[in-house]
Formats: C-alpha cells, structure tokens, sequence
C-alpha cells in the first residue's frame, strides 16, 4: 500500500534537504540550520520504528488489553533533542567568534581572505 | 481520518523544510525552523511519543529559535547569494536521496507489531517487567532513568560540557582595534564577561528595556510564575506522565529567558548571577554521578537503585527522583548558562559600538 512506507520517504526528502542546505550555502549560520532539520530527520526515523499500529502512548493505563508502543526509541530522541541543542549552541557559539575574527561569516569570503594572507 | 491528519502535518513539514532552504533572509529562515520543529512536534503526538513531543515543542520550537535569534543579532540577518551555481551538491545529494528511498522499500511496514523493533526481549520487558521492578507507570521515564540510566548520565555529561564550552568560547571578550595598529601589534583585551558586565550592573539609571514595552512587561510578570510553577510540575510528575527533568529543565530555563529578553539581561543577572549559574551546572552532575557512587558504596553497581532503600521499589522510586532532579537542575543551567553567553556578547557590542562613536 502507498501509506506503508510513507513515514520513510518524508524521513529521506528531510534528510536530503539538509543535506543540500550544508553542502550548497554558504552561510554559516544557514548551515547551521541545514544540520538542524538533518537532526530532526532521524529523530523522526526513530519515533517511526518505535509505532504499532492501534497503539498508545507508553503511559501504563488500568485497562487490559492496551497496546503501547515502543518506549526505547522515544527515550534515545528525547535525550538527544536536549544534546542536540546543546550542540547547536556551541556551533553557534563559534559563528559568532568566526564573526568577530573575519569580520563574516561566508566560507567562501573566508576562504577568499586565507588565500589572499 | 488518523492517516489523513498524518499525512497532512508531513506534507507541511517538508513545505516548511523547503521554505527554509529557500529564503534568503535569515531571521525568516530561524522562524520557519521553529515552526518544522512544531509541526514535527504534532507528528510525533501522532506516532504516540508524548515525552517527545514534548521535548520538541519546548527545545526546538522554543530555545533554539531564541538562540539562533541572539546569534543572528550578533551576526546579522542577510545571507549573501552565492555566484557559482550548487549543481554537484544537488546531484549528490539527489544520488543520496535515491539510495536512501530504495532502501525503505526493505524497510518493515510502519506500525506493524513483528519488526525487529517490537519483537526485541528489550520491549517485553519495558512493557511488561517494569511495573514490576520499577512502579512506574511512564515507561519512558523508568527505561530513562534506571534502565538506560548509564547512557542518561552520559548524555547530561555531555549537556554540562556543552554549557561549560558555551560560556568559554563567549565569555572571553577580544576586540581587534581598528587597522591603523602595526600588523604584528594587535591590541587584545582578554577579560572575562563578568568584568565588563560589571560597570553595567552598578548603572541602573539606564534600564535597558524601553517605557513602551508595557504589555510584554505586565503579561510577563503574570506569566514567569506559571511557567515556573509548570515547570516544577512536569518535574515531579514525570513518574505518571509525560515529563521529566529533561524537559522540565529547558522550560524553567524559558522562564528565566522570557524574564531577560522582557526585562533586560542585568536585571536577570541580578536574580540568577552567572556564578550561581555554573554551580548547578556542576552540581546536577555531581547528583546524578553521587547517587550512582552511594549505590557502589552500598554494595550494588553503579547507579543500582535497588539498594537505596530497604525495599528494592522504593529505592527505584528515590533514584529516579533524584536522578531526574540532577539532569533538570544541570538542564536549566546549561540553557541559562548558553543564553547568557549569546546575550552577554551582544551587551559588550552594544557598549563597544557606542564607546567607537
């Protein structure tokens, strides 16, 4: 059926739009940015593999017969969400030096000024 | 109906995605991100992973936008278009995208109950054991805390030394003078953020926040003690439901941001100074790693709560409380910490430009 995989395919054109935004801009602070919607692409690979079909939440409820569904992927994304930002921070922590140090933050211009020394 | 809404929030989210790859000016760019985090945040409401969603909502949608904001200001909004055209990134990246879809097709049906996932022994006995070893009804947070919680410690550890990099990067202040000095004699200063705040702190005859700021400052005086409160509560309710110190550390952490960007950063350094700041950092840490020492001393392993109490539930319980106590406090000083090191920097430019005229 169409809707099998569907989770996957939006999980891949995230990915590639990351991966395009990295490699194609030149901005620092936009590849920052590609990096992040990168991260937020498995995050969804995950949770993904971690659904049953007809499942809830893994919240343990008084009701026989429930399905939950699979509290091990949620556990990795949510501490790597909170890694995540801290991580991004530190990354924007060095555009802004790179910033003040080149006076831009274009790697090409960047590069410009390295070759130019 | 279920599928419909699914499908309807994915197709939004690579609409937004493109939009972010496409705009030029940067501010916009930050703000559709914040807006593909909330979405993505809804979808995981739709795949059952509430803590997650959670998380999502409060750290990508909320502290990341305010952080990518503060380096934009440091930085600037405007993203120069480049003049060679990126055709090799995107045949590349197309090649990969192609691969990558091939390989879903071996990829096990989404939802259903025999992949590898949900066959695992693992599963069984979160879903099933852990009521009985650990009592606690939001699995997520016992498999967090107790199960995985070797890997949790490592996380925090990594969240501590990211704050701690943050404020080290940042907080060493270095001008370059203008070019008229000699090549090799470039004059440096090298203070730490706490020296040049400090003349600022003592000068409260110029409030940073202007008289027209009315209603941000009167809705945030009424909301800070919420967002306080809520954050307190998703603390200690994590056991039964969706929450946990990570979470409740980022939004306390949004709560001492709202009260900065309304009411100025001195005024908030005031009430939270820096010093106090990088104690919780380490000492979130130094909870976690005691609880898992005072387990060693009490014969068990490492981080075995079973041994805190005299019965092996009870322990269980006490371990995770204090566990997530220690991530929620190094959480909150690391968010705080990382925002002052973006909103001191921009301070020390605001001052360094008007000294220049």
């Amino acid at each position: 059926m169409f809707f099998d995989h569907f989770n996957y395919w939006i999980t891949v054109i995230l990915f590639v739009i990351g991966l395009y935004t990295v490699m194609s801009r030149s901005n620092l602070v936009k590849k920052m940015i590609g990096l992040s919607i990168f991260q937020i692409a498995v995050f969804l690979l995950y949770i993904t593999m971690g659904k049953i079909e007809g499942g809830t939440a893994p919240i343990i409820i008084d009701q026989p017969d429930v399905i939950y569904s699979n509290p091990l992927p949620h556990v990795l994304i949510l501490t790597a969400i909170v890694v995540g930002v801290a991580t991004t921070a530190l990354g924007l922590a060095l555009v802004v030096r790179i910033k003040e140090t080149f006076g831009t933050i274009d790697e090409d211009e960047i590069l410009q000024m390295e070759e130019t020394k | 109906m279920e599928e419909f809404t699914s499908v309807f929030l994915m197709l939004l989210l690579v609409a937004s995605a493109l939009a972010v790859l496409y705009v030029r000016n940067l501010f916009v760019a930050t703000m559709l991100l914040g807006a593909v985090s909330f979405i993505m945040a809804l979808i995981f409401v739709t795949l059952d992973a509430v803590d997650v969603a959670f998380t999502e909502a409060a750290v990508g949608a909320g502290i990341s936008t305010v952080l990518y904001l503060g380096t934009l200001a440091l930085v600037g909004p405007h993203e120069k278009g480049s003049i060679k055209k990126p055709v090799l990134p995107l045949l590349l990246s197309l090649a990969v995208g192609g691969v990558l879809i091939y390989a879903t097709f071996e990829m096990p049906i989404v939802g259903s109950p025999d992949t590898p996932v949900q066959q695992s022994r693992l599963t069984e006995r979160f879903l099933v054991q852990s009521l009985d070893e650990i009592a606690v009804p939001n699995i997520v947070t016992s498999v967090l805390a107790s199960y995985r919680g070797f890997d949790t410690f490592g996380e925090t550890t990594v969240i501590f030394t990211a704050g701690i990099a943050v404020l080290l990067i940042l907080s060493q202040v270095r001008i370059r003078r203008k070019e008229d000095l000699a090549d090799g004699e470039v004059e440096d200063e090298q203070d730490s953020l706490e020296a040049q705040l400090a003349p600022q702190i003592k000068d409260t005859s110029a409030p940073s926040a202007s008289p027209h700021d009315l209603i941000p400052h009167v809705v945030a005086k009424l909301l800070i003690p919420f967002v306080l409160l809520f954050g307190f509560y998703v603390q200690f309710h994590g056991d039964f439901g969706p929450g946990g110190g990570f979470q409740a550390g980022v939004i306390f952490a949004a709560g001492f941001i709202l009260y900065s960007l309304v009411f100025g950063l001195e005024f908030t350094q005031k009430l939270l100074p820096l010093r106090v700041v990088e104690y919780g950092l380490a000492a979130g840490v130094l909870l976690y790693g005691g609880v898992g020492v005072v387990s060693m001393l009490l014969g068990g392993n490492f981080l075995d709560y079973n041994l805190l109490s005299a019965d092996p539930v009870a322990g269980q319980h006490l371990g995770i409380l204090l566990v997530e106590l220690g991530v929620g406090i190094t959480v909150t000083a690391a968010m705080v910490a990382i925002f002052y090191g973006f909103a001191g920097r921009s301070e020390v430019k605001k001052k360094n430009e008007v000294e220049a005229k």
